[in-house]
């Protein structure tokens, strides 16, 4: 196989002007470059978002505070809420794939290249839909201008007589276009994998991001359409007389409960599944060893998708379903725990034995590691419905799924910010930068959201704009937003890192971590057409086995 | 220099280790009497979530040594040996014995769980109602609580009155949960895990006080502007003291002629579209019912105590005290708001 690039001809390119640039981006249809788009978009929504949980930290810091009022606390959190899920974990996991993908298992672009580009345009202006709320929401006298349903969105809260206005049409409409937009990047994920592998690649040698995120297609459109089918019939209730949920004229508040978690609780393994994927390439380059149990590993996530398929309800335990419902889905629940755990100890299974290098990359893995470990134990309280009947609704729960979100998803993914970022920009971050990224993100993370999980016990519930002194909160929502704040610094750090890093960074070469999948083997940043040969391997690691002819990987598979 | 970095990163994974330890147990076992702990049970369903609990605590607690010592280990064993950084290690892709471990035994432990918690569910969802329990009906508002005990013919609204169940003879509390608007949720963490009112869709719950005394607890399900001061307040009362409180309900409202201006006021201003007071013309049920009005100590579903001063504030401004609460500002004469007060301070 070749692993050269083709030098990029030695001709002098004349600068050109910033609006052909600009034109050249906005009409792009390389994934590389949609890639880049789709994790820029969410970097900017995570800012956003991230302004937003500070405002609802300084908000709780103490009791009786009155720094915003309920109505624009209420507002914030549901914009926080579907901005970090829908605008900036979705886009960002999709950004990584759509970059990392095709490169992985040797091919040129994705499969639909015009889709891509069209999906990627329906998320951002999704995006911008849920924000324009801010300005056109109103609609009428004393309806307010973003909408304050909780991210869930729960009826009859949506229903007319709950929300006049234009707020929760703008909700619903955002949430609606950026699905589509995720359905068409998943089909494209999901055609780009099954054929567009390079000579060699079988299934069964694809590199694991590859494989997970076929599986994270494969979810997206099975949960997205639920959703995508719900927020319609939200929309002819409003518009056009329906009455699906509208309480007051006989509708179901709680079929919506249903078809949103049949999509919300898979979308929390939509979003793991790919921090999985970073996981698996990333620890194994640091361990210096092959990932441990392949086959089990590809079985596992296989495993945990459908049966996140079936464990949803277990977000309604105290909504009163009959005691054979709560056992059947606090059973599913917990089986969700074996894959999961399987998952682990094949990490800890890589690490074994190997020269762990403890660059940046692999620290925020090791992060990932230890406080997935705890999400996932609180995750079986929260799947033991009676423990539920009390956590559920509570700041236990908030922590408890900040938790995954953030100490799982979020480190995962700094860690690829750090693996990949040589490849992307052909620069490398800066370890001293990333070193102080992580210790202050860690200490802030578990100084808010390990003490989150307390006030919860002590019976506060999520989603009050303020609370009662002398309840035993007072101390721990003062540790929580001091927490928070750190985070924020964190995140400063690490967005300073990726600009400065960016023009005054090492110069990376093509392979800066002597890594063994097909990314590395092609210039840093890789050339539009991505490889000059197509690639023919032969095994999982066919770096590896160009490297050590004298032991390849290919004797043993 | 390496191998101090790497002794400060243990310590440091160790210590954050052994403080989530240390706040769960202290968070477990708080001795902190007055907070709403849901470790503190008492009333036999929260008894049985808390037991469970603490066995469901006892088993993750213990998954999470084990996984949590393996991991250290394997960072601190396995780093990197600067003198022979240019070997690769032996390469190992799998093991199926290791693997089936780690397979099986978490399905064992999955099997306890699961058996533990069908049997926990069972025991407090499925309990059957003796005829001796108290029937009450609690219909949740934007952003207040309405009861009613349908075989007393008593209707109240915000502080919840039961009595307190001796295990011999038990009289336990059983709540049909409905909404009038949008969903709810009602969690008295000491007396029960919480259950949610949502709108045609009647729920139910029970719970059996072994103390008396006053329990607090809050709307747990956001229910839209104010959510977050729709509180809960459960006063669990000794048979004697139920029985003299139910007695009081039953009275008609107090009709007193040195406030006959105030009642006048009440019956003549938009006051009676929402609220009821037996025995005068309003009989509004968009909010709570007042006959009983200064039997209760908070007002405003707990958000402001029940004292004049307050009830002035409310009446005139409620935004001041509940912003995005329901309650209109009546923009009543001073003369008009205080004679109003005197009358409510009547409605015992």
């Amino acid at each position: 196989m070749s692993t050269d690039a083709i030098a990029i001809p030695n001709v002098q390119i004349e600068p050109r002007p910033w609006i052909q640039v600009l034109h050249d981006w906005v009409t792009t249809v390389d994934h590389k470059r949609i890639g880049i788009l789709y994790v820029l978009y969410a970097l900017f929504f995570l800012v956003i978002g991230g302004i937003e949980a500070i405002f609802i930290r300084i908000q709780l810091m103490y009791p009786h505070n009155d720094f915003v009022s309920p109505q624009v606390f209420n507002r914030l959190f549901t914009l926080h809420g579907t901005t970090m899920i829908f605008f900036v974990a979705m886009p960002i996991l999709f950004g990584f794939a759509n970059y990392l993908v095709p490169i992985m298992i040797g091919a040129r672009d994705m499969a639909f290249p015009r889709l891509n580009a069209f999906s990627f345009w329906l998320s951002a202006f999704g995006g911008l839909l849920l924000y324009f709320s801010l300005l056109g929401g109103n609609g009428l006298y004393g309806a307010g201008n973003a909408p304050d349903v909780a991210w869930w969105a729960y009826a009859p809260l949506t229903a007319r007589a709950f929300s006049p206005g234009h707020s929760s049409d703008y909700w619903t409409l955002s949430v609606l276009v950026s699905g589509f937009g995720s359905i068409g990047t998943a089909i494209n994920i999901i055609a780009t994998i099954l054929s567009m592998r390079c000579p060699g690649m079988k299934l069964t040698r694809m590199p694991l991001m590859a494989w997970l995120s076929l599986v994270m297609g494969g979810m997206v459109l099975i949960t997205i359409t639920p959703l995508s089918a719900a927020q319609i019939m939200l929309l002819i209730d409003r518009y056009l007389g329906g009455h699906f949920f509208d309480t007051q004229a006989g509708g179901s508040a709680y079929l919506w409960m249903h078809f949103f978690w049949i999509f919300g609780h898979p979308e929390v393994y939509i979003l793991i599944i790919p921090s999985f994927a970073f996981m698996s390439e990333i620890v194994p380059v640091f361990s210096r060893k092959p990932i441990f149990g392949y086959p089990v590993m590809v079985g596992a996530t296989i495993c945990i998708a459908f049966v996140s398929m079936s464990v949803w309800a277990h977000h309604m335990f105290t909504v009163g379903m009959n005691s054979y419902a709560n056992s059947f889905f606090a059973i599913t629940s917990m089986c969700v725990g074996i894959p999961t755990g399987i998952k682990i100890f094949n990490w800890i299974g890589t690490m074994w034995g190997g020269k762990i290098q403890f660059k940046v990359a692999m620290l925020f893995c090791i992060g990932f590691l230890f406080q997935f470990l705890i999400a996932g134990l609180t995750g079986i309280m929260l799947a033991a419905a009676p423990f539920d009947w009390q956590l559920s609704l509570s700041y236990f729960v908030v922590a408890h799924f900040h938790y995954v979100i953030v100490g799982g998803i979020l480190f995962a993914l700094f860690g690829a910010f750090y693996y990949w970022y040589p490849k992307v920009t052909g620069r490398m971050l800066s370890e001293t930068l990333g070193k102080w990224h992580f210790w202050l993100f860690v200490i802030g993370f578990h100084a808010c959201f390990d003490t989150m999980h307390f006030p919860g016990l002590l019976g506060m519930p999520r989603r009050i704009y303020t609370y009662e002194p002398g309840r035993g909160w007072d101390t721990m929502n003062l540790i929580v937003s001091i927490g928070a704040f750190i985070q924020g610094i964190a995140v400063l750090i690490f967005v300073w890192n990726l600009i400065r890093s960016y023009w005054k960074g090492k110069v990376a070469g093509n392979d800066p971590w002597d890594a063994w999948t097909l990314e590395w083997s092609t210039s840093s940043p890789p050339p539009a057409y991505n490889f000059a040969t197509i690639p023919v391997v032969a095994s999982r690691r066919p770096l590896w086995d160009l490297k050590h002819p004298e032991d390849p990987d290919s004797r043993y598979e | 220099m390496r191998r101090l970095k790497n002794s400060i990163i243990r310590t440091a994974l160790l210590l954050v280790a052994f403080l989530f330890c240390l706040e769960v147990t202290a968070a477990a076992a708080s001795p902190s009497t007055g907070l709403e702990n849901i470790f503190k049970p008492e009333s036999t369903p929260a008894k049985a979530i808390s037991d469970f609990s603490i066995f469901v605590l006892i088993i993750t607690g213990i998954i999470f040594v084990v996984v949590f010592t393996l991991l250290v280990y394997s960072i601190s064993k396995f780093r990197t040996n600067p003198e022979d950084a240019n070997r690769e290690p032996a390469q190992v892709y799998g093991s199926t014995q290791i693997e089936m471990a780690w397979t099986i035994i978490p399905i064992l432990i999955v099997v306890v769980l699961v058996l533990a918690t069908a049997r926990t569910i069972h025991a407090v969802q499925d309990a059957e109602m003796p005829p001796t329990a108290v029937e009450i009906t609690a219909i949740g508002h934007q952003f207040w609580w309405e009861y009613r005990y349908p075989k007393l013919g008593i209707v109240t609204a915000n502080e919840l009155h039961i009595p307190v169940s001796d295990p011999e003879h038990p009289t336990p509390t059983f709540l049909k949960l409905l909404s009038a608007d949008t969903d709810h949720s009602f969690w008295i963490p000491q007396l029960a895990g919480k259950t949610d009112l949502i709108p045609n869709h009647p729920n139910s719950m029970w719970m059996d006080p072994h103390r008396t005394g006053i329990f607090l607890g809050q709307c747990a399900q956001y229910c839209g502007t104010q959510h977050a001061k729709m509180l809960l307040r459960v006063s669990v009362d000794s048979h004697e003291d139920f029985a003299t409180w139910v007695h009081a309900q039953h009275q008609p409202a107090v009709q007193d002629a040195k406030v006959a201006e105030g009642r006048r006021v009440f019956e003549t201003t938009a006051c009676v579209n929402c609220h009821a007071v037996n025995g005068t013309i309003a009989n509004g049920r968009f909010g709570p019912d007042l006959t009983h009005l200064m039997s209760r100590d908070t007002i405003a579903s707990g958000a402001a105590e029940n004292t004049p001063e307050k009830l002035h504030l409310w009446i005139q401004n409620p935004d001041a005290i509940k912003p995005g609460s329901l309650m209109p500002a009546m923009k009543l004469s001073d003369t008009d708001l205080d004679s109003l007060v005197s009358y409510m301070e009547t409605l015992r």
